[in-house]
C-alpha cells in the first residue's frame, strides 16, 4: 500500500518536472519562462520527495525531506521575484503580442525604486 | 514493478528534462534566460538525487539535496543582485 502511494507521488513529481522543462524551452519570454519553471519544478520536487519520504518512513529520511521541501518553498518566490525584477530593469523585451505592460513608467530609472 | 517503473519510466523522464533545461541553457538569448535554466537544474538535480537514493537504497544522499538547494538560492541571488547592479546607473 505504502509502496503504491510514493510510486504514484513520484511518477506525478515527475511529470510536473516534465512539464516545466517543456515550459522553460517553450514559452516565448523570460517572464513566462519563470511563471512555468517556478511553480511546476517546485510541486514536482516537492511530489518527488514526499514519495521518497513516504517510501522510506524513517525519521530522520522524512525530516530530511520536509526540509527540503520547506526551503524549496520559502525560496522559489524570492528568487524568482529577484530574477525578474532584475530582467526588467536590464530591458529584457515582453513578448511581442504583449498587450499592455502595467509596469511600465512605474519605476525610477535610476534609484529603481518604485513611484506609487 | 517499484524498481521496474523507477528505473524505465522515472528516471529517464527526468533525465529528458535535464536534456530540455540544457538546451534553453546554451541557447538562452539573454543572462537573465540562463540563470533560470540553472536554477531549475539544481532542483531537478535535487529530484533525480532522491530518485536515485530509492533506487541505491542509500539514505545518506538527501544530505546532498539540502546543501544543493541552499547553494541554488545562493547563487540565484547572487547573480540576480549582480544583474540588477549592473543596471543601475
Amino acid at each position: 500500500m505504502r509502496e503504491i502511494l510514493s510510486l504514484i507521488l513520484i511518477v506525478l513529481g515527475s511529470f510536473f518536472i516534465l512539464v516545466s522543462a517543456v515550459g522553460l524551452l517553450r514559452m516565448p519570454d523570460l517572464y513566462m519562462r519563470m511563471s512555468a519553471t517556478t511553480k511546476a519544478a517546485t510541486l514536482g520536487v516537492s511530489f518527488v520527495l514526499l514519495g521518497v519520504a513516504i517510501h522510506f518512513w524513517e525519521v530522520g529520511i522524512v525530516s530530511r525531506a520536509a526540509v527540503i521541501v520547506s526551503f524549496l518553498l520559502i525560496t522559489a518566490p524570492i528568487a524568482a521575484h529577484m530574477i525578474g525584477r532584475a530582467a526588467y530593469f536590464e530591458g529584457v523585451p515582453l513578448w511581442k503580442e504583449t498587450k499592455h505592460d502595467q509596469l511600465k513608467g512605474k519605476y525610477d530609472e535610476d534609484t529603481h525604486e518604485l513611484k506609487s | 514493478m517499484f524498481e521496474t517503473v523507477i528505473t524505465y519510466f522515472v528516471l529517464p523522464v527526468i533525465s529528458i528534462s535535464i536534456l530540455l533545461v540544457f538546451i534553453r541553457l546554451a541557447k538562452g538569448p539573454t543572462i537573465a534566460d540562463r540563470i533560470v535554466a540553472l536554477d531549475l537544474l539544481t532542483a531537478i538535480g535535487i529530484a533525480f538525487l532522491s530518485v536515485y537514493a530509492i533506487k541505491t537504497e542509500s539514505r545518506t544522499i538527501l544530505d546532498v539535496g539540502i546543501i544543493l538547494a541552499l547553494l541554488a538560492f545562493l547563487g540565484t541571488v547572487a547573480f540576480a543582485s549582480y544583474l540588477e547592479r549592473r543596471s543601475r546607473k
